[in-house]
C-alpha cells in the first residue's frame, strides 16, 4: 500500500483573543496558507476535507454545516470528526490509503474566546448523574490525576514545575505561541493552587487559532514537494470514561495509541528511533505521564528527564520545542494540530530559531482533555 | 414479548408520574453561553444596517457582487476585491408561511419567511428575512419587495434593524 505525507501546513494564531476575526476569516487565513505551502488549488485539486471540530465549543450545532466556504470546499466531499485534529488527520491518512483519495485537507481550530462559560462547557462532558452534580471546576479531575501520578512514580512538585518553566521558555523562540516567558522554578511553584497539587502556572491558557494540513498519497505527494514528512504510524486509544474505575497514575490511552503507532510504523525501540516529541502539557505532569506511555522513557523516569536537561531544545531527546500547550495554548481541537505543524517544521528543517539539529523521526502524541481518557499517536519521519 | 404473559408487573408510567417526581431523572441546565466574533466583513455589514444600507462584497474574478459579505470568495478562494452596497428592494426566491410558532404551538397570525434576491446583487443572492404588510395568501414567487427598518435611533447594527420586508407596489422603487 502506498504511503502517506504532509506536504502542507498553515497557521494562524496563536493568540489569547482574536475579536477581529470570525472563525470563518480565522480558518480561510489558515486555508490559504497551507494551500500555498503545498502547491495545491483547493477547488481543483483537493479530494476531501476534513474538519474537527465539536459541536459545543462552537457555539451551533452541525458546525461542519458552516465549514466549506472559508476552506474552499463548497460543492465538495467534506465532513466533521468530532475529535481532536490528530484524529482527522489519522481519518485523512486511512482516506489516502484506501487509494480513493489523492490529496485530504484536514482543519482544526479554536475560537475559544468567543466561549463565555468554559467550565459550564466542560461540565457538560462529566456523567451527568453520577459526577455532574458535585459541581466545581471540571479541573479538579486534573488535580487528582496529577496527585496519583506523582504518589506513583515519586515525580517532584518540582519536576512538574521544570515542564513549565522548559515550554514557556521554548514558546520564547516560537513566533506562533503566545505564552512564552522566562520563568523560574519557583515562579511555578508560588504560583497559585488552583487545584492541589496542580499549579496556576503549570495550567495551558485558553488560545484561539487555526491550523490546516495537507495529505498527499505517495506519488502525488513525491510531485508536489521536496520535502514530504511521512505519516509512518497512527495509533489511538479510548479508556472507559469512568472517573471512579479508570487508571489515574497512568495514561493508558496513550500507551495503547502509542503501541498501535510504533508498530504500524515498525518501530522496535522508541528511545532510540525517535528524535524529538511533540506530547499534550495542558497540565505541566502531563508531560511527563505521556512520555512514559510512549515508552520514551521508563515509568517514572519523565520527571529526572526534565531535571536532567534531556527533554530541553539541546538535550538528548527534546520534548515541545514548540513550546507545547503552556506555550501556544489550549487550542481546543486545535491542539493536536500545534504539535503536527512544529514536527514537520522541525522535519523540514523550517523551525528558525528552535530548529533541532539533524531530526529524521519525531512522535506527536494528543490528549482529548478534561475529563476525557482518550489519546492518538502519530508518527512522522523525513 | 412472549405471547404467554397476560400480564406484566409493576406499573405503567404515566407523564403525571414524571411531573410528580416519582421516577427517578436529573435535571440539568447546561450553562453554555457565547459572544460570537462577526468578524471583518460582518462587522462592517452591521455597522451599516445601522446607516440603513445592505453591504455587499465584490469579487473582481468571478464577478459576483455578494450578500451577505464576506472577506472571501467561496467560488475562486481568494480575497474579495472590495465592497459596495445594494439595494434594500428585491425579489422574493422562495418562501414559506411559518403556522406553529417556535414552543410548537400553532399561531393564528403565521409568519412569512422568505430568501430574497436583492437589488444589485449577483442572481440567487440576497437575504433572509420575513415578509409583512401582505396577507400569506397574496405573497407570490418573484414579488418586488422592499425594506422596512427600524427608525434609526433603535437600529442597533443587528439583522433585526430591518423589521421585514413588504410589497412593492406596481411602479414603486
Amino acid at each position: 500500500m502506498k504511503d502517506v505525507a504532509v506536504v502542507g501546513v498553515g497557521c494562524v494564531g496563536f493568540r489569547p483573543v482574536t475579536p477581529e476575526l470570525s472563525y470563518k476569516e480565522l480558518m480561510f487565513e489558515a486555508a490559504m496558507r497551507a494551500y500555498e505551502d503545498a502547491g495545491v488549488n483547493p477547488r481543483k485539486d483537493i479530494d476531501a476535507f476534513i474538519t474537527c471540530a465539536e459541536d459545543y465549543w462552537e457555539g451551533f450545532s452541525i458546525f461542519d454545516e458552516f465549514v466549506p466556504d472559508q476552506l474552499g470546499a463548497v460543492l465538495k466531499h467534506l465532513f466533521t470528526v468530532s475529535a481532536d485534529g490528530l484524529f482527522g488527520l489519522i481519518t485523512a491518512y486511512m482516506l489516502i490509503k484506501t487509494g480513493h483519495f489523492d490529496i485530504v485537507a484536514v482543519e482544526a481550530h479554536s475560537k475559544a474566546s468567543d466561549i463565555l462559560t468554559y467550565e459550564g462547557i466542560v461540565n457538560f462532558a462529566f456523567d451527568p448523574i453520577f459526577n455532574r452534580p458535585l459541581g466545581g471546576h471540571p479541573y479538579y479531575v486534573a488535580g487528582m490525576e496529577m496527585n496519583r501520578y506523582l504518589c506513583e512514580t515519586g515525580t517532584t512538585l518540582e519536576q512538574c514545575a521544570m515542564v513549565a518553566v522548559k515550554n514557556k521558555r521554548n514558546a520564547l523562540a516560537n513566533p506562533h505561541a503566545c505564552y512564552g516567558a522566562n520563568i523560574t522554578v519557583k515562579d511555578v511553584l508560588c504560583s497559585e493552587c488552583q487545584f492541589y497539587p496542580l499549579k496556576k502556572l503549570e495550567i495551558s491558557p485558553l488560545s484561539d487559532g487555526c491550523i490546516v494540513t495537507v495529505l498527499a498519497s505517495e506519488d502525488v505527494a513525491t510531485k508536489l514537494t521536496d520535502k514530504p514528512v511521512w505519516i509512518r504510524g497512527v495509533g489511538w486509544c479510548t479508556e472507559t470514561p469512568c472517573l471512579e474505575t479508570r487508571d489515574w497514575g497512568r495514561a493508558v490511552y496513550t500507551e495503547l495509541a502509542a503501541e498501535m503507532a510504533y508498530k504500524t510504523a515498525g518501530i522496535k525501540n522508541p528511545v532510540k528511533e525517535i528524535d524529538f516529541a511533540e506530547v499534550c502539557d495542558m497540565f505541566a505532569y502531563k508531560e511527563l505521564q505521556h512520555l512514559e506511555a510512549l515508552k520514551l522513557c521508563r515509568r517514572g523516569e519523565a520527571g529526572n528527564l526534565v531535571e536532567e536537561g534531556v527533554t530541553q531544545r539541546d538535550g538528548e531527546l527534546p520534548v515541545n520545542p514548540s513550546g507545547g500547550m503552556l506555550g501556544m495554548g489550549y487550542a481546543l481541537e486545535a491542539s493536536g494540530l500545534q504539535r503536527v505543524l512544529e514536527a514537520v517544521l522541525q522535519l523540514r528543517g523550517e523551525a528558525g530559531k528552535r530548529q533541532l539539529p539533524e531530526v529524521e523521526t519525531g512522535v506527536v502524541q494528543t490528549w482529548r482533555g478534561i475529563p476525557t481518557a482518550t489519546g492518538a499517536v502519530v508518527v512522522l519521519s523525513k | 414479548m412472549s405471547e404467554k404473559i397476560k400480564e406484566y408487573p409493576g406499573h405503567r408510567i404515566k407523564t403525571a408520574d414524571l411531573r410528580a417526581g416519582l421516577v427517578p431523572l436529573i435535571r440539568y441546565k447546561p450553562e453554555a453561553k457565547f459572544a460570537f466574533s462577526a468578524g471583518a466583513a460582518m462587522s462592517r455589514f452591521l455597522e451599516e444596517l445601522k446607516n440603513g444600507r445592505i453591504l455587499a462584497s465584490v469579487c473582481k474574478k468571478c464577478g459576483r457582487i455578494m450578500v451577505p459579505p464576506r472577506t472571501f470568495c467561496e467560488i475562486c478562494f481568494k480575497p474579495v476585491d472590495d465592497y459596495t452596497y445594494v439595494k434594500d428592494t428585491g425579489k422574493i426566491n422562495t418562501y414559506s408561511v411559518s403556522f406553529i410558532a417556535a414552543d410548537a404551538s400553532r399561531v393564528k397570525e403565521p409568519t412569512i419567511v422568505a430568501v430574497i434576491e436583492l437589488d444589485g446583487a449577483s442572481p440567487g443572492m440576497g437575504i433572509l428575512h420575513k415578509i409583512g404588510e401582505i396577507d400569506w395568501k397574496e405573497v407570490k414567487f418573484g414579488m418586488r419587495v422592499k425594506a422596512v427598518w427600524k427608525p434609526p435611533e433603535q437600529r442597533e447594527g443587528a439583522i433585526t434593524d430591518i423589521k421585514y420586508f413588504k410589497p412593492l407596489k406596481e411602479g414603486e422603487e
